[in-house]
């Protein structure tokens, strides 16, 4: 069973894919769970604190804006565990305000340098092109190795 | 500052949405609700959501799948049901994130057609999946010509 970053990270269609095939998606879900269910001092909605920006310097540079650093202290932890990605390109809904956009761009060179094996796609818009989607998530994964489904 | 207690520690919430043409949320919760033994569910207007450690969840998500193979999705959620810092009783409007399920729900009788079709389909046949659009991006020796334009 491999660990399968997923882009956009909150994808139910990639996320069901990934376990249903046999391999543990590594969803935006996960990390947010872990920083809820972490005592500590209250910080509604996402228990984000101070010290957020500051961990996501591991991904970022200082320079970064502390909202991409944030963002990075949620996203960066499951991308050093990945050892694959499955990446939906142009996802409407994964439009943001400037933080979100110069994050998911940060995210998508960072799998492309980690040298994983990656998988490119675009979600699809036909009943033929679902057929295809699917069948390459598949093959994908199967070439991963270790899965079952 | 206030201190920070969480609630729920140690458990998994998982959304499963059913879009079947024969069966419903409710239906769903039923059977859901006939194994629960303890782990708490909700029904929603897509489906449910499960919460409880992780083992029971799984055994259950397990179960729902074998119901409806190609119709029912499930994924992971970082907050329980409920929630005030994400429940749209205490928000007003739709629930943050729901815009994406809306989305992809949109779609998902493409993935369906592509789970029943995965088994017919001969082994060893290369797919073609949509593959990323290729958006004409611009040139850098252009950009520098451009610039070098405005200044002369």
């Amino acid at each position: 069973m491999a660990n399968v970053f997923i882009y956009p990270t909150t994808s139910l269609i990639l996320s069901d894919l990934v376990a249903r095939f046999g391999h543990k998606p590594l969803s935006a879900a996960l990390q947010v769970r872990e920083i809820i269910q972490t005592p500590g001092i209250e910080s509604p909605p996402l228990q984000i604190t101070p010290e957020d920006p500051k961990k996501g310097l591991r991904w970022a540079a200082v320079e970064v804006p502390s909202g991409v650093r944030g963002r990075m202290a949620i996203y960066g932890p499951l991308l050093d565990r990945a050892e694959a990605a499955i990446i939906v390109n142009n996802a409407e809904y994964s439009f943001g305000c400037m933080g979100c956009a110069r994050t998911n761009e940060l995210l998508t060179f960072l799998i492309r340098k980690k040298g994983i094996p990656v998988l490119d796609l675009e979600y699809p818009t036909t009943e033929e092109e679902g057929v295809e989607f699917v069948a390459a998530i598949r093959q994908f994964l199967d070439s991963l190795g270790g899965g079952g489904s | 500052m206030n201190t920070y207690i969480p609630r729920l520690v140690g458990t998994v919430t998982k959304y499963v949405f059913v879009e079947s043409p024969e069966m419903t949320p409710s239906d769903l919760a039923i059977r859901a609700y006939e194994i629960s033994q303890g782990v708490m569910i909700k029904e929603t207007c897509f489906g449910l959501q499960v919460t409880g450690n992780e083992g029971d969840v799984n055994r259950i998500i397990e179960f729902l799948r074998s119901l409806d193979q190609t119709h029912i999705f499930v994924k992971d959620r970082g907050f329980p049901p409920g929630d005030p810092r994400r429940c749209r009783a205490n928000l007003g409007g739709a629930r943050p994130g729901y815009f994406g399920h809306e989305f992809e729900i949109g779609l998902i009788r493409f993935i369906s057609s592509g789970l029943a079709a995965l088994p017919n389909r001969a082994p060893g046949v290369v797919a073609k999946p949509p593959s990323p659009r290729a958006t004409p991006r611009l040139d850098a020796a252009r950009l520098k010509a451009i610039i070098e334009s405005q200044e002369s």
